[in-house]
């Protein structure tokens, strides 16, 4: 970039409510794609299945609050053919549909169709981002496996504290979240490392405070409380496994909320010549 | 073909920001919308300082990220590369206002005026459908199309060319048909050295800056 210009300033038009969709929209696909992994048919993937889904609703309605024209939303379905925005809501309206139907009429089918179609939610969030050219810190190709490996990462959590609540055998659950947040910080590492150069100022501060809290506090510590939980007798585990889900949710969100509303640098004017005047 | 462009010569610009005054008087945008905005740059450090002048605004561009990213196809683009509004299409989510590296693009959420009140003109001018929904440059197209329905050339007739472009009183300012090998553009952009910004994202766009003569 040239360094002819004024510098680039923070975006103002998505705020905490943009950021909503991509931490309960990000938490709910997860808990569904984890419950189709890992929790068996019972009352905890019963009451998995319709948390998930009001995480993800609660997140569009996020979104809704925030746009101008709240009573034409439904005109977010009239591009498919190249905004993300409205494959993203096309999707939702599968993941609805797909989940209430194996609420319904639960099946190995039905499992593997709502845990696809939310996959499928959580990456449309991260091409969401991808496609936003006017911001450096969100254009990054990295940032989709980001996106996508914190959503299972919390939905892993989510569903660590359900198979606890529901008394059910952790260790499925448990190796789901480790390998989670193995991917999640593998992501974090390469999409920061590309990322942080561009930026300047506190956007480049708090993307790069995110770093300690998501790595040692995030992954390791969440990790190291997963281990000993999965040693331990239940009595002894649950408030570790239930500290590890926490620290990990909480990880994930507070990323997400910095990429989306203090990192957003825009690209701000640079002038690759300037004017050659006043001689000939 | 047609494709509109338009032609910044940075170095004619005074910054007098009289294209921006002529475009709120045209297009009748509230205050702190500047569809035609003059940056001030200051580059350099003292003794060797240079101030640019840089006008901005929406760059028309050939492969608009504004337009792929709309989910409601409010924003289009026409065969002759003027990128558009529908307002009611528009729902205001501002994805086209982050998708766009030329921060181009603003939406006012209530009706406000210069002075609180508005006067006779702003009255008249007011359109609700602004309201709540992405606007920017429009090329001023609606002078555009009723100067060619009149037989006039955009660019050359004032009548037919965009309100920035009459007003500028340096000639800074260019308007024409890039497609057209003897549009005052193509001659213009024929005779000097150009860059477009941020052309490294390849976004195509319709707005050049002239820097100096060809060698």
């Amino acid at each position: 970039m040239s360094p002819f210009g004024p510098n680039p300033w923070i975006q103002r038009h998505w705020d905490w409510r943009a950021a909503g969709n991509f931490v309960f929209g990000g938490a709910g696909s997860g808990l569904l794609l984890a419950a189709a992994l890992v929790l068996p048919l019972g009352p905890a993937r019963a009451v998995s299945l319709p948390l998930g889904l009001a995480l993800v609703g609660l997140g569009l309605f996020c979104v809704w609050t925030e746009i101008g024209r709240p009573l034409r939303a439904l005109h977010v379905f009239l591009n498919p053919w190249t905004s993300w925005m409205t494959r993203e809501a096309f999707v939702g309206i599968a993941l609805f549909a797909a989940t209430i139907y194996a609420f319904l009429i639960p099946s190995v089918q039905a499992e593997v169709l709502f845990g696809g179609v939310a996959l499928v939610f959580a990456w449309c969030q991260g091409r969401i981002l991808k496609a936003s050219k006017g911001i450096p810190a969100w254009r990054e190709p990295r940032v989709v496996p980001f996106i996508v490996s914190t959503a299972l990462t919390e939905g892993a959590a989510l569903a660590v504290m359900l198979a606890l609540a529901y008394n059910l055998q952790g260790k499925l659950v448990y190796g789901l979240l480790a390998a989670a947040l193995l991917a999640r910080a593998a992501a974090w590492v390469m999409y920061s490392t590309k990322v942080l150069p561009v930026l300047t100022g506190e956007p480049r501060r708090r993307l790069d405070a995110v770093t300690p809290k998501l790595l040692w506090f995030g992954t390791f510590g969440a990790l190291a409380l997963v281990a000993a939980a999965s040693a331990l007798p239940r009595t002894y585990a649950a408030p570790l496994a239930i500290a590890a889900a926490l620290v990990a949710i909480g990880a994930g969100w507070h990323a997400k909320r910095i990429i989306v509303t203090h990192a957003s640098l825009n690209q701000g004017f640079a002038l690759p010549r300037l004017p050659v005047r006043g001689v000939r | 073909m047609t494709r509109w462009v338009m032609i910044a010569d940075l170095r004619r610009c005074v910054g007098c920001q009289t294209c921006t005054a002529a475009c709120k008087h045209t297009n009748a945008t509230p205050p702190e919308v500047q569809w035609r905005r003059v940056l001030d740059m200051e580059v350099g450090e003292y003794p060797n300082v240079k101030r640019v002048f840089v006008p901005v605004g929406c760059m028309h561009c050939a492969d608009p990220p504004c337009m792929h990213v709309c989910p409601s196809t409010a924003t289009r683009q026409r065969a002759d590369g003027i990128v558009t509004i529908d307002y009611d299409l528009c729902i205001g989510c501002a994805y086209c206002a982050v998708a766009c590296p030329y921060q181009a693009r603003y939406k006012v959420d209530k009706a406000e005026f210069a002075y609180g009140e508005p006067m006779e003109s702003e009255k008249k001018q007011f359109d609700p459908k602004r309201i709540g929904v992405a606007t920017k440059c429009t090329f001023c197209s609606d002078r555009v199309d009723a100067g060619l329905a009149k037989g006039l050339k955009p660019g050359v007739d004032p009548e037919a060319s965009p309100a920035c472009v009459n007003s500028c009183i340096a000639q800074a300012l260019h308007f024409g048909d890039i497609e057209d090998k003897e549009s005052n553009v193509s001659q213009l952009l024929a005779e000097n050295q150009f860059f477009r910004m941020h052309e490294e994202l390849g976004t195509d766009p319709g707005f050049y800056y002239l820097w100096d003569k060809k060698p």
